[in-house]
């Protein structure tokens, strides 16, 4: 369970959020969705504790993220970025590796190891394991950061009950928050990454919250929207729910045609 | 990854290896060359029940050795200076002297060339390091208090890279200026130090640049792990887990102290802290405890390297050791760049 409390944060005068309120489930995946400058990137932010509110609180499980040890949330929680640009060589298996940093001291254990080789094998990035990741495409980085977000949550045995890792932390869920995580993605992959998203979010400890672009892809994978406009929350629910033409024209500024295929809602835009 | 692993750990052997030869030839040859017996015998001697050193075992005892051991730390410090700091810059092109360190130990020596002599300070042995010691780190310390943010008090990397390369200009036009007002003797002893000199090598020097050398990369190697997480960004290290504020301070103190020390004895020496990381990069990756270990291995082998080479060329007097280090470097590591072997 996550919360966030009344949450305020400016930059200088300037609020980015406003009285944002809003709880995440576990075993369910929300999408953060608005148009530019709305907050959402901020909103992640600050739920992942990088970024500190002046007012209001986020909890994880009760527990006020603000009062935890870094190195403690890491294990717990991981946050994919949009782009992520490394300084020097380094191979995509270091990369991957770095996912296991909070859960081991000096040298990675045989665990780590076998859980780098299962991510990447998920996602397709075993084959160039020793590839130096400055040589990769946009869209395969990206596959590279999703192995290495999910190893650092990522408990032997994927059912996620049996033989968990350092459970000498102080959460039970897992949080993973995604922070546009589509943007060098291709269609395919696009819907490819969404699939493992809702895969892994379906885990009853698993809390992912995310933020996307695309309407039609929150529309599809999204058990709760969370619909932001100027840093404040519009509308939250259920996509059927939280998409409707009038909302969507005032927010976005441009009017949507909603179709309905069997269970799903498609926005078409003229 | 355990493959990997093997051949690092066989590499820095092998650089373990290098060193311990070089650090021989260095002890042996130069102005006089001595044996391995003399050696041998002038090690004895300092056993109880042994005879009396001889003058040329003395000139090994209290010259050429202290000189050969304070050459391997110092080169150790910059090597592993240059490896903190381009970790934490998250930039290849950055140096150990970037946040004013060693522009403020110059400067700092040089007020003391200039001045020393007007004030007729007792100059004991220790002014001079004490003087470039506070250079650096007065100097470290102005440039953190400018790049320091009015908001929140603290200082962001590139505003830390930019104010760095101000205040180094700074401080080399103020060491311009000395040299220029300089009398003749004065001037030349700041060029000399400028340049950089292990002809000052003493068994006092070697201890105390010992202990910060050694504690230096003892506290740099416990970080190794943190600083590759730096590696794909700050927010990214935070959201490992790290402390990235306080691995800015505890890092950027480290090297200010090991390499404000190293510079106090030996002056201004170029280029090693730069080099040495990218040649290690370049022969096993980017991790950082392989990077740390081997470039305090690294740094200390070209050093001696440099400085047997700045006694052996204008024999039986010497250069300075900075024109060395320069001279070849430059050259080295511009052939380095080009091939391209790896991407920034």
């Amino acid at each position: 369970m996550l919360t966030a409390s009344n949450i305020t944060f400016r930059v200088g005068n300037k609020p980015l959020l406003s009285e944002v309120s809003l709880s995440f489930t576990p075993g369910k995946l929300n999408l953060i969705i608005g148009p530019n400058g709305a907050g959402k990137s901020t909103l992640i932010k600050v739920l992942a504790r990088l970024l500190h509110p002046q007012i209001g609180k986020v909890e994880y499980e009760g527990t006020d993220i603000s009062r935890t040890v870094e190195a403690e949330l890491a294990k717990r929680r991981a946050v994919l970025s949009q782009a992520v640009e490394v300084a020097f060589p380094l191979t995509v298996r270091e990369v991957v590796m770095m996912g296991r940093y909070p859960h081991f001291g000096g040298r990675p254990a045989p665990t780590d190891q076998s859980i780098v080789d299962e991510v990447m094998g998920l996602f397709d990035v075993s084959a160039f394991g020793d590839r130096a990741y400055q040589t990769l495409s946009g869209g395969e980085r990206q596959r590279v950061n999703f192995a290495r977000v999910l190893a650092q949550l990522w408990r032997k045995g994927s059912d996620g009950h049996s033989g968990a890792v350092s459970s000498d932390t102080a959460f039970f869920c897992r949080y993973l928050l995604l922070d546009e995580p589509l943007t060098f993605l291709d269609i395919r992959h696009q819907i490819d990454f969404m699939n493992k998203v809702r895969a892994f979010a379906n885990s009853p400890d698993v809390v992912t919250v995310g933020v996307v672009h695309d309407l039609n892809l929150a529309a599809r994978f999204a058990d709760q929207i969370v619909l932001l406009n100027d840093g404040r929350v519009v509308a939250t629910g259920a996509p059927i729910e939280v998409l409707t033409r009038e909302r969507i024209g005032a927010v976005f500024g441009i009017e949507p045609v909603i179709v309905s295929v069997e269970s799903d809602i498609h926005l078409i835009f003229n | 990854m355990t493959k990997k692993n093997g051949s690092r750990r066989a590499l820095l052997l092998l650089l373990a290896f290098i060193t311990v030869v070089v650090l021989t030839a260095s002890i042996r040859y130069g102005a006089i060359n001595f044996s391995t017996t003399e050696i041998t015998r002038a090690l004895a001697s300092l056993l109880p029940g042994h005879p009396e050193p001889t003058l040329d075992q003395r000139i090994f005892l209290e010259l050429r050795f202290p000189r050969a051991i304070l050459c391997l730390l110092v080169g150790a410090s910059l090597g592993v200076g240059g490896t903190l700091m381009q970790a934490l810059f998250r930039n290849p092109i950055v140096e150990p002297g970037l946040v004013g360190t060693s522009s403020g130990a110059a400067f700092g020596s040089a007020l003391f060339f200039v001045l020393g002599g007007a004030i007729h300070s007792s100059t004991s042995l220790w002014s001079l390091p004490i003087a470039a010691a506070i250079g650096g780190v007065v100097s470290t310390y102005l440039v953190f208090l400018l790049a320091r943010s009015r908001e929140d008090g603290r200082a962001s990397i590139v505003m830390l890279l930019l104010t760095g390369l101000a205040v180094n200009a700074l401080f080399m036009s103020a060491i311009g200026f000395l040299s220029y007002i300089a009398r003749d003797p004065q001037a030349r002893s700041i060029t000399f130090w400028s340049l950089g000199t292990l002809s000052g090598a003493s068994w006092n020097a070697v201890a105390i640049v010992a202990i910060s050398t050694i504690l230096g990369c003892a506290i740099a190697v416990r970080y190794a792990k943190q600083l590759n997480a730096l590696m794909i960004g700050e927010e990214e290290a935070t959201y490992l887990g790290v402390n990235v504020n306080r691995l800015k301070w505890i890092i950027l103190s480290v090297n200010v102290v090991i390499v404000a020390v190293a510079t106090a004895f030996t002056g201004v020496i170029s280029f090693v802290g730069l080099v040495v990381p990218h040649i290690l990069r370049m022969i096993g990756g980017s991790e950082n405890r392989f990077l740390l270990v081997g470039s305090a291995l690294t740094g200390a082998t070209l050093l001696t390297l440099a400085d047997l080479l700045a006694r052996l060329v204008v024999r039986p007097a010497e250069l300075p050791i900075g024109i060395v280090t320069s001279a070849v470097g430059v050259p080295v590591f511009i052939f380095l760049l080009r091939r391209r072997q790896y991407v920034f």
